[in-house]
């Protein structure tokens, strides 16, 4: 049997989502065709705002990655723009003059920036913000200095501000009305707002009409109606959107605002679906995100032959997407015979307000303190009578019974309670995966069900329907928990926000993001040297004194407070050279025990610290340099004799694990990093219980990560094969990168790969682009990594104060006889 | 009073010779005395061992007024040279004074005698 066609035209938020809708319902139904005017795969386009204001990459706003296309058999066409669709015909043909024919077409078009009819606007540096290609626009331009004039003070606009600001460019919001966000918020939250983002240099101009767009070959101000000029090397048009119905319009559909359809997504062309951005229904059309899943699931159902399912419309809310800004709105605060009430706390820069209607919440507008949106917008949702709980209402729940549980307001959710706006999933969705499918953490819960995959700020919420859902059985994760007793940040927050707002010291770091200590601690302090090393190449100095000893003095201390020295052995390799060096060094400075380590090193224990810079200098003499025994940091690649020797070898091992370590030797990681190669798959190197190991095949090289063989021991996964040396070096570097900027700190490869799972390492590393990228940065990285600390110490004497006594006072030993 | 001849105080090195939330060490009669300089420019001296596993207190991250051992992790206050937690100690602290940026500790065999 011939499966039927459906081709969909959009390939964004809502088109996708109806198709995974689909697959869920009938995965072999349909030969499904997906076209996509954006050249990339499906991402989520609400979270641009992170993007541009560096708190994400493009790759973490993936939401269906290529692969998963091909996993579903679906045939997907990117940056091929539909231009016309026959109905006669039932075909539709692309820019590229592909054509396509269908049984059943879902347009799913979108919605395209409304850009003000002014002069100028076709200038270049004249932008919207609605897809990647604006924010890369936006981000070329994007320099400290720079002068941004964002027209429009709404949801979208400010976060477009924002983004602009944390680049250090001068930012202006233009805004029409007298207040921001003015259908979102009250007068009260918008001057709230307003006043926040003006401490963060943001200018605003309420109560402002644009006039014109100055400029000859680009955009160079932005004229007002009261004559005022604003200088700009970028201009965003964040004044609204609207429906993109010009596709729909062609093919003779019937369209208003938007593409018109039922209750059942059906146009006006009954093989012909809609949903989205582009649509028209019981005339309203939608620019928010929970609408789209509402209308998904009905298109999805009808496409399934589920007959009866209907969209009746949504009630929307709304979240600003600037971190560090809690803005919450919902409903409506301005209808007739309505009653407020209303909570400040201006110490905390609260403000709350709940809008009543009938005893019935019909509106609520967060200003400081979200905490209580999910719950005020299910009461009005479900229209429930508030009366008997008025006098508490605005407290949240839990309220006026002492110390507020957490657990309380969650508990009172009820099963349809929406946790996560962003992809539409509720509470008994979450609660039925944890007891069900045996999600155990948060990771489990997302992967399962998408809760918390999006923006994250539902993280809380889902951590406390865990600890509902399984009681004691629920050990909060790690990666929750604050970095230390210093902060209230995680791990990944505090590394997330360095780069986010260009944090580039830690006085600067622990200033911005509140730290609870006046210098932090022993814990956080390597911690947080470490994520401003990785974030700023070359640019951050090297804080020494927040460096555990054995870093500081780069060599290792042992029980009785001697240390000990390890020069490097470039792949375990040596020759009679070093070893008289070392043996005349072991001689010179009385060096009690000689020992070879587990990477293959010598190791000379009981070194005084003052003569550390003296046996550097022996052994730099003869060519060697640090080991790195004691650091977090690439410490050792260890091989087997390989082809040079073995008789079973098939490569070079020793020569490719030289290389290795040529490339690698000096980089600071979060905890230590080995690395081996085996000539062969007898593994005599032992390399698949490293960080990263390699074992030579015949044809090429197996690349194996995440092993360890310390207390718990891990064997390696297998991350791939390749066949030359150029891509063994290039997947070592950008596995490396990927390593240094995404596990935490003191966190070695094997639990962080348990953590993010190999195929997120393996999504990052096999997309060539990634890869690439990953691998430059981590060689630009190198750059200032590679200069032999031991040098620099016994030559140069850097850091002479650590080896040097301050003073020597044994003579007065004589006097006190 | 048999060190009446010595000096009570001796200048040790000068304030700016410490690096700020760091340490460093004084060679005396009755073993190595760290001494420290705070972030806000305090300095404090401590017999150079740990009371818990002689670790040398010299080579910890110096954070507050506190210094952390490298052997252990054990955080010791820099004025009191006690610890905080279960299995609380003290470390010895060495008298010290900055006079005109110049740090002197007191005399170390009177100290230590003292201390005996």
């Amino acid at each position: 049997m011939t499966k039927e066609r459906l081709v969909v035209i959009g390939n964004g938020m809502a088109g996708i989502r109806t198709v995974e809708e689909l697959l869920a319902r009938a995965p072999d139904r349909y030969a499904i065709t997906v076209f996509g005017a954006e050249p990339h795969p499906n991402y989520n386009r609400i979270m641009l705002s992170p993007v541009l204001a560096g708190e994400k990459t493009f790759d973490q706003i993936v939401l269906n990655d290529r692969a998963w296309y091909e996993d579903h058999g679906i045939t997907l066409h990117t940056g091929e723009r539909v231009e016309t669709v026959d109905r006669a015909a039932r075909t539709v043909t692309a820019v590229s003059g592909r054509s396509v024919a269908y049984d059943t077409l879902l347009i799913a078009t979108g919605s395209d920036p409304f850009i003000l009819p002014v002069p100028g606007r076709d200038l270049p540096g004249v932008v919207g913000f609605r897809d990647l290609a604006d924010v890369e626009a936006m981000l070329a331009t994007a320099k400290p200095g720079a002068h941004a004039v964002v027209i429009g003070g709404g949801l979208l606009g400010l976060e477009a501000a924002n983004g602009l600001r944390v680049h250090g460019m001068e930012v202006t919001v233009v805004h029409l009305m007298a207040t921001l966000m003015e259908r979102q918020l009250d007068e009260a939250a918008g001057w709230l707002l307003q006043r926040e983002l003006e401490g963060r240099g943001i200018r605003v101009l309420t109560g402002a009409t644009t006039e014109a767009i100055l400029g000859s070959d680009g955009v160079r101000a932005v004229k007002l109606a009261d004559g005022r000029e604003l200088p700009a090397d970028l201009v965003v048009m964040a004044v609204g959107i609207r429906p993109n119905t010009a596709l729909g319009r062609a093919a003779g559909l019937t369209v208003n605002r938007g593409i018109v359809v039922d209750d059942g997504m059906v146009t006006s062309d009954p093989a012909v679906f809609a949903v989205g951005e582009c649509v028209e229904h019981r005339g309203q059309t939608y620019g928010l995100v929970a609408p789209l899943w509402d209308m998904a699931r009905v298109c999805a159902d009808r496409l399934a032959g589920v007959a009866g399912s209907a969209y009746t419309g949504t009630v929307t809310a709304t979240r600003l997407k600037v971190t560090g800004v809690e803005v919450f709105s919902a409903g409506t605060f301005s209808a007739e015979g309505t009653e407020d009430i209303v909570l400040r706390d201006a110490a905390r820069g609260v403000y709350k307000r709940v809008v009543l209607k009938d005893d019935r919440v019909v509106g609520a507008v967060l200003y400081g303190d979200t905490a209580d949106g999910s719950r005020f917008f299910q009461l009005m949702k479900d229209g429930e009578d508030v009366a008997a709980v008025r006098d508490s209402l605005i407290f949240g729940q839990g309220a006026g019974a002492g110390a507020r549980d957490p657990f309380a307001a969650v508990a009172a959710l009820p099963d349809t309670a929406e946790i996560c706006g962003c992809n539409g999933v509720c509470k008994g969705t979450i609660v039925t995966a944890i007891r069900e499918k045996g999600c155990a953490s948060v990771d489990d819960v997302r992967t399962h069900t998408k809760a918390s995959a999006s923006c994250g700020t539902c993280t809380g919420l889902v951590e406390s329907l865990l600890a509902l859902t399984l009681g004691d059985g629920y050990v909060a994760e790690t990666g929750a928990k604050p970095m230390c007793k210093c902060t209230h940040h995680t791990h990944d927050d505090v590394r997330r926000l360095i780069v986010a707002r260009g944090l580039k010291s830690i006085p600067e770091v622990m200033q911005t993001l509140e730290w609870t200590t006046p210098e932090g601690c022993a814990s956080c302090r390597p911690a947080l040297n470490y994520y401003l090393l990785c974030a700023w190449p070359g640019e951050y100095a090297d804080d020494g004194q927040s460096r555990f000893v054995n870093e500081r003095v780069h060599a290792n201390i042992q029980k009785d407070g001697t240390f000990s020295v390890v020069p490097r052995m470039w792949g375990g390799l040596t020759n009679p050279r070093e070893l008289r060096a070392i043996a005349d060094v072991a001689d010179k400075f009385a060096i009690p025990t000689i020992k070879v380590t587990g990477g293959q090193r010598i190791d000379l224990l009981g070194a005084k610290k003052e003569d550390l810079p003296a046996i550097w200098a022996d052994l730099n003499a003869a060519g060697m340099v640090s080991g790195h025994a004691y650091g977090k940091a690439l410490r050792t690649v260890k091989t087997c004799v390989g082809s040079e020797w073995c008789r079973f070898g098939t490569q070079a091992s020793m020569a490719m694990g030289v290389k290795l370590e040529q490339m690698t030797w000096g980089t600071w990681t979060p905890h230590k990093f080995k690395m081996a190669v085996s000539g062969c798959p007898r593994n005599c190197a032992e390399a698949t219980i490293k960080d990263l190991g390699v074992i030579a095949v015949d044809s090429g090289w197996e690349i194996h990560v995440g092993g360890n063989g310390g207390i718990k021991v891990r064997v390696t996964d297998l991350l791939c094969k390749v066949e030359t040396e150029e891509e063994l070096l290039e997947y070592t570097g950008a596995f490396l990168q990927l390593y240094r900027e995404e596990a935490r700190y003191l966190e070695r490869t094997a639990p962080w790969i348990e953590r993010v799972g190999i195929d997120h390492v393996r999504d990052r590393l096999f997309d060539a682009a990634s890869r690439k990228s990953l691998h430059a940065r981590f060689l630009h990285s190198q750059v200032f990594m590679q200069d032999d600390p031991w040098a620099e110490r016994a030559a140069a004497a850097v850091d002479a104060h650590e080896f040097r006594p301050l003073a020597n006072l044994t003579r007065y030993a004589a006097a006190a006889e | 009073m048999n060190a009446i001849n010595a000096p009570s105080w001796i200048a040790v090195g000068r304030v700016a010779d410490i690096p700020a939330r760091g340490a460093r060490v004084v060679r005396a009669p009755g073993g190595d005395i760290a001494v420290f300089r705070t972030g806000t420019d305090e300095v404090f001296a401590l017999r150079d061992r740990c009371p818990h596993g002689a670790g040398p207190l010299s080579n910890g991250i110096v954070h507050g007024r506190s210094v952390t051992c490298p052997l252990h992790g054990m955080v010791f206050d820099l004025e009191s040279g006690r610890t905080a937690g279960p299995d609380a100690c003290t470390a010895t602290s060495v008298p010290v004074r900055v006079v005109d940026g110049v740090i002197q500790i007191a005399n170390p065999a009177f100290a230590e005698a003292a201390g005996a």
